[in-house]
């Protein structure tokens, strides 16, 4: 498992060098990867099937609880292979997509690793390793959404969806940790035996908080819905496969893997079912009032992650049944239709469904594809669509709250989106051909491949449900909600629920027909949708660069005394806090008994010097004094036992104060730049910083240090390194490489030197010219 | 002895940090030159302080004699003494530099590397 992750992420890398080798059948060398992932995942339906699951451990940083543990069990196997599968489909339709464009080995770059990512993200068994794939998820989501980059409306959409999805995953990160620090474990598969300690935590709410902020985000859920339809400003393969078959759902599978480990209280459920029923009926409304084919997808994409948080809140047998099947149908009609739209902007030049009509003459294969995916988007049998919207109408007449309520809200929902399977999938082919950008002609077989398959399947899975109830569906919703799946099948007899569903697609087509009228009075609700999050959101974000500025004015204000007032303010006040805490103030002594006259004398000059360089009020004066300061220092290095430092200090306090002179004779008398009151301020902060330093000496000479590292350069400085200077010896033997160091710095500095001196060498020949 | 350094240490360290703080870009090379000296003699007097025992290698034995001054701390002063050495000498031609080229000597003036918008 690790391996193919890599290979993935090694596939992502090599991509652009692939294209560039045979740019007409990279498409195809890259379908590989996921197609071999998905057939090595197929490998897996046996134990799943039987009920197992399976975890693969890769021990990675065992010691922080990080291990690169991977979890195949019905939940994550359903999602890999929708990703898998999807993506493969999704990398050659790009090929044809996208041919010929410029940026087309960066995209292909960026795709696989998205899928790579995706994948970790639903196999992942530890709850670190899940946050760095989900995060790596908006990173590439990020990318491919601002691909065109060049129009600004994609960089805001790019740097939307970052901003949103990613506060949330920090969210989620923090409420992670919580769940893993209540838990006593990492692992996902082990947090599930801990169920019932977490739902009874002190710290549950905010844990669901917070990790509900993260799937809530990612998943569109109101009100963060908003980045969504912006973010159909990616190519369309993009929106296919992120925006819609696989990444939004990150959202959706977290809380799923999480329903084990949290599922318990009442407020899970009702916060779920809540958020996902607002956003349901808000996106399916939201839909009818668009005209852009993606914008009218992206719609009933944040209804339909409404729908399956909706029945994950619900809970229980038939609701979780619908909510996988559901997920599963919905990747593969709306991943169809998405691609369907991709081929008509591709072909047509415009994807406004107010001008398109008549394409079946000219666009024969989209049209079944297209046709495919409404039915099953209709719920209309025998599709796989019909069964699991059957289900989704099963459950709501069966809950023992409101079940009439949830039922309308279901069916109203579900008339909604009909309305939107015929606008997006039957309308633009029937009727009449009105002119567009482009003339169609007919889609190549990169692009109506994959539409047809997803159809196909769609078909196929809705006439042998049998295929995936019992490989995926059933050990799915025993992952998550620990019983036996409801039963799926095409026809459950002349029932309520049928009656529903005949309600459903008669009420759907008469919204269509009344589109006109719908989306006038849409309309004045997409007003009030502008002053709803997406409007908070701008906010925000203004906000927060206005306090960026102002702080940054604050603090960068390019006056170098404000930053060293930083650093000492920092350094006194965590001083002396410590000194004024720990109480050592009453370990110092001093003693001033054993001082040498000609050690006072020296320092007494060393001190008067010192202040003789900050009064003087010329240069020369400044310069002399801290030369007496500098030799006062190797004075006193040889009075106590170091005379190689003396020796050093003597040379370069010398060639230091040369080249002080040699340079600032030329300056100008010192200018003062401060009034009297700063001074008296500045003098007070720095005998204040001086009188704390002097302590802390005072403190810190009261436990010499023992220095074993001292002792073995004595003992052995003879005996391993022959020399007798220990000094020398640590310098060019013990310590060479810091030595080899300290001339790179010094050959560095002459560098420096020598270029500045040369730049001012040159300017003067340019003003002489 | 060692408090009368910590005094000298003390008494050099404010200085510096007045002069760092007078927004003269002469005084400000000087107040890191005295900072520079404050710092070196804290590590040397956290060493030790004894008058004249050398860390030299008595020949005949191979060990030290006695007691001697503890060679780490001189061993690190001496390369930051160096080390100081060529960033006071880049520091003190980069100054004149400036002075030459715009004629300004007060860091405030010198802000257009932070200013922003």
């Amino acid at each position: 498992m690790l391996t193919l992750i890599l290979t993935g992420f090694l596939a992502a890398i090599a991509a652009p060098f692939i294209h560039k080798l045979t740019p007409r059948f990279s498409g195809v060398i890259l379908c590989l990867y996921p197609i071999l992932f998905f057939a090595w995942l197929l490998g897996f339906i046996p134990n799943v099937s039987a009920g197992e699951s399976v975890l693969l451990e890769n021990q990675w940083f065992p010691a922080m609880g990080v291990n690169l543990n991977f979890l195949v069990d019905g939940l994550s196997l359903t999602f890999a292979l929708i990703i898998s599968g999807i993506g493969a489909i999704i990398v050659f339709y790009a090929s044809g997509y996208l041919k010929g464009h410029r940026k087309l080995p960066r995209f292909y770059g960026y795709l696989l690793f998205f899928m790579t990512s995706m994948l970790g993200v639903v196999l992942s068994d530890n709850i670190f390793t899940l946050f760095i794939f989900w995060e790596m998820t908006s990173i590439s989501s990020y990318l491919l959404i601002g691909f065109n980059h060049e129009t600004e409306k994609s960089r805001y959409a790019a740097l939307q969806a970052l901003l949103v999805t990613g506060g949330g995953g920090l969210a989620m990160l923090a409420g992670l940790l919580l769940l893993s620090h209540i838990g006593g474990t990492t692992s996902l598969s082990e947090l599930m035996n801990q169920s019932a300690l977490i739902g009874s935590h002190g710290l549950y709410l905010p844990v669901m908080i917070m990790i509900l902020l993260g799937a809530f985000t990612k998943s569109a859920q109101w009100p963060f819905h908003f980045w969504l339809p912006n973010a159909m400003e990616a190519p369309t393969p993009v929106s296919a496969y992120l925006h819609s078959a696989t990444m939004v759902k990150a959202g959706v599978f977290l809380i799923a893997r999480l329903t084990p480990v949290m599922g318990g209280p009442e407020i899970w459920h009702n916060t779920l079912a809540l958020f996902g029923g607002i956003t349901m009926v808000m996106g399916a409304a939201m839909a009818i009032g668009q005209h852009d084919l993606k914008r009218i997808l992206a719609y009933t994409t944040v209804s339909a992650l409404g729908i399956m948080v909706f029945l994950l809140g619900l809970g229980g047998k038939y609701a979780v049944t619908a909510a996988i099947t559901f997920l599963l149908v919905h990747s593969l009609y709306k991943g169809g239709l998405f691609l369907v739209a991709g081929a008509i902007d591709h072909e047509t030049g415009t994807r406004d469904i107010r001008i398109l009509g008549g394409l079946r003459k000219f666009l024969p294969m989209i049209t079944i594809g297209a046709l495919l995916a409404a039915l099953s988007y209709a719920g209309i049998p025998p599709l796989l669509g019909f069964i699991a919207k059957e289900l989704i109408y099963e459950t709501s007449i069966q809950l023992p709250l409101n079940p009439a309520f949830l039922t309308i809200v279901a069916v109203t929902t579900n008339m909604l989106l009909v309305a939107t399977a015929i606008m997006v999938g039957v309308r633009p082919f029937f009727g009449k051909h009105k002119e567009t950008p482009k003339h169609p002609h007919p889609a190549p077989v990169t692009l109506w491949i994959g539409p047809v398959l997803l159809g196909l399947l769609g078909v196929v899975f809705g006439l042998y449900p049998g295929l995936v109830s019992d490989g995926l569906i059933a050990p799915g919703v025993m992952a998550v909600a620990q019983t036996t799946s409801a039963k799926l099948t095409l026809w459950h007899g002349f029932n309520f629920v049928l009656l529903l569903s005949l309600i459903t697609l008669v009420g759907g087509i008469l919204i269509f027909l009344l589109t006109g009228f719908v989306r006038s009075h849409i309309s004045t609700f997409n007003k009030i949708a502008a002053v709803g999050p997406e409007a908070w959101y701008q906010l925000l974000l203004k906000g927060l660069i206005r306090f960026a500025t102002l702080q940054t004015r604050f603090f960068q204000n390019g006056r170098l005394r404000s930053y060293f007032f930083y650093i000492l303010a920092v350094f006194l006040g965590l001083t002396i806090y410590t000194i004024l805490r720990t109480k050592v103030f009453d370990m110092i002594a001093m003693d001033l008994t054993d001082v040498y006259f000609y050690e006072l004398l020296i320092v007494i000059i060393m001190l008067a010097s010192a202040y003789l360089s900050v009064i003087s009020k010329s240069v020369l004066g400044a310069v002399a004094a801290l030369g007496m300061v500098g030799f006062g220092v190797a004075l006193l290095f040889a009075f106590y036992s170091a005379p190689d430092l003396a020796l050093t200090q003597f040379s370069i306090e010398t060639l230091t104060v040369i080249l002080l002179v040699l340079v600032v004779y030329r300056f100008p008398k010192l200018e003062n730049y401060l009034s009297t009151r700063l001074r008296v301020k500045d003098a007070i902060v720095s005998v204040l910083a001086g009188a704390t330093l002097t302590i802390v000496t005072l403190i810190v000479l009261q436990s010499p240090p023992e220095s074993k590292i001292s002792d073995y350069f004595l003992e052995n400085s003879y005996a391993l390194a022959h020399g007798r200077n220990v000094v020398n010896v640590i310098l060019v033997d013990f310590r060479a490489l810091d030595t080899m160091g300290e001339i790179t710095v010094l050959a560095l500095a002459v560098m420096g030197v020598y270029v500045l001196l040369k730049f001012r060498a040159r300017k003067k020949e340019e003003n002489n010219q | 002895m060692e408090s009368l350094l910590a005094i000298l240490i003390g008494g050099l360290f404010a200085c510096a940090i007045y002069m760092i703080l007078k927004r003269h870009i002469i005084k400000l090379i000087i107040g890191l030159s005295l900072l520079a000296h404050a710092c070196n003699l804290l590590i040397f007097v956290i060493g030790s302080t004894l008058r004249g025992k050398a860390p030299l290698i008595d020949e005949v034995t191979g060990q030290a004699p006695g007691v001697v001054a503890d060679p780490l701390p001189q061993a690190l002063i001496l390369t930051a003494i160096v080390i100081g050495f060529g960033v006071t000498a880049f520091t003190i031609v980069l100054i004149q530099q400036v002075n030459q080229t715009i004629g300004i000597q007060d860091t405030d003036q010198l802000d257009s590397c932070d200013k922003f918008d």
